[in-house]
């Protein structure tokens, strides 16, 4: 019975942790690497769940929230300025206008630089990616996720 | 009996799959008023409108109302806030109100320009999570309850419903027999959940 109830409970896992992530995941950035003074730039992938969307970085309307990635600690980086994709214009029932929105699999890129005085080593930037995602028919609190980006400085 | 186990815990799978763990946000409740022996209390609230007076659902007692979660930055609320309007010019004679009830994290600073630019014409006061909780969460937006006489919850809307769908039930309840006329009210619970 134990092993029945167990089994059950695993069956369901895969929904629960889909539920709990929200509209929007943030997958594993590849590690940066870079010398000292060198430039490095971060891909950090975004997936949006189907049937959603999130707001662009620039919705084109005052009262929607933006995405954003602010970051909270570069380490031993400097810069971060991030680089959105272009966004797509879609028409949803809600709106009069096409809205500006990301949906699908996306990449953001940010650009650092590797400290002149960086420690050899490995380190991590983090950053808070804030979002406000909508379906066909009804939207949803913002939230906020955090980033991370590993880095190795030579 | 090993039978009977495995049909449990595959019956434990599908209600899993079908009653909670998708998301349940995409789904849109469906229009009807539920029958009167159905319908729950809606619980009350002490919430500010933009003059800072606190608002008690209570007050409006014997009232068919219109309760809307909504927020500046959800599109399809803005679809549906002229609706309300309407509603409210049309039957605010009747014993009906439209109350609505913003979500926005920035309060009033960006919730009372966005009220003068739609020439909102009736009453909102500043959610609080305590608020949205009471009712279930409301995690999608919009969603509108409609409220009997009785302070009784006849229907719920998640998401952009359809402006039918809320003429049509505003129209049910107005025509709706008051309930102190049949002696049958229940009052609604002095349950104060706070302003902020």
């Amino acid at each position: 019975m134990r092993r029945l109830l167990t089994a059950t409970a695993l069956l369901c896992l895969p929904f629960l942790w889909a539920q709990g992530s929200g509209y929007l995941t943030v997958g594993r950035t590849p590690q940066v690497t870079g010398k000292r003074n060198a430039a490095v730039e971060a891909k950090i992938p975004i997936s949006v769940q189907p049937g959603f969307h999130v707001n662009s970085n620039t919705p084109g309307d005052e009262y929607l929230i933006p995405l954003k990635l602010m970051w909270t600690s570069t380490g031993a980086l400097e810069g971060g300025a991030v680089a959105y994709p272009k966004p797509s214009l879609e028409k949803y029932e809600f709106a009069a206008k096409p809205l500006s929105v990301f949906t699908g699999n996306f990449i953001l890129a940010a650009t650092f630089k590797v400290g002149a005085n960086a420690p050899a080593g490995p380190g991590a930037a983090t950053g808070k990616l804030r979002y406000q995602a909508c379906n066909e028919r009804a939207c949803f609190p913002p939230k906020t996720v955090e980033v991370t980006v590993p880095y190795q400085v030579q | 009996m090993t039978s009977t186990y495995l049909s449990a815990a595959l019956a434990g799978v599908l209600v899993c799959l079908l009653a909670g763990c998708g998301n349940r946000e995409t789904s849109v409740a469906a229009a009807t008023l539920k029958p009167g022996k159905e319908r729950h209390v809606a619980p009350d609230f002490a919430l500010k409108d933009v003059n800072g007076k606190v608002v008690h659902l209570a007050d409006y007692r014997g009232k068919v109302v219109l309760l809307d979660f909504w927020a500046t930055w959800c599109g399809p609320c803005r679809i549906e806030i002229p609706w309300f309007m309407d509603l409210e010019r049309k039957n605010k004679d009747r014993g009906f109100a439209v109350l609505g009830v913003s979500m926005d994290d920035e309060g009033w600073e960006v919730v009372k320009p966005f009220l003068a630019e739609l020439g909102v014409n009736y009453r909102v006061v500043m959610g609080s999570d305590s608020t949205a909780e009471a009712y279930g969460g409301v995690d999608s937006l919009p969603t509108t309850f409609l409220i009997d006489r009785d302070g009784k919850i006849a229907a719920v809307h998640i998401g952009l419903a359809s402006r039918r769908d809320f003429e049509d039930g505003v129209e049910q309840l107005l025509q709706a027999d008051a309930p102190a006329a049949n002696g049958n009210r229940a009052a609604l619970p002095a349950v104060s959940l706070g302003a902020r």
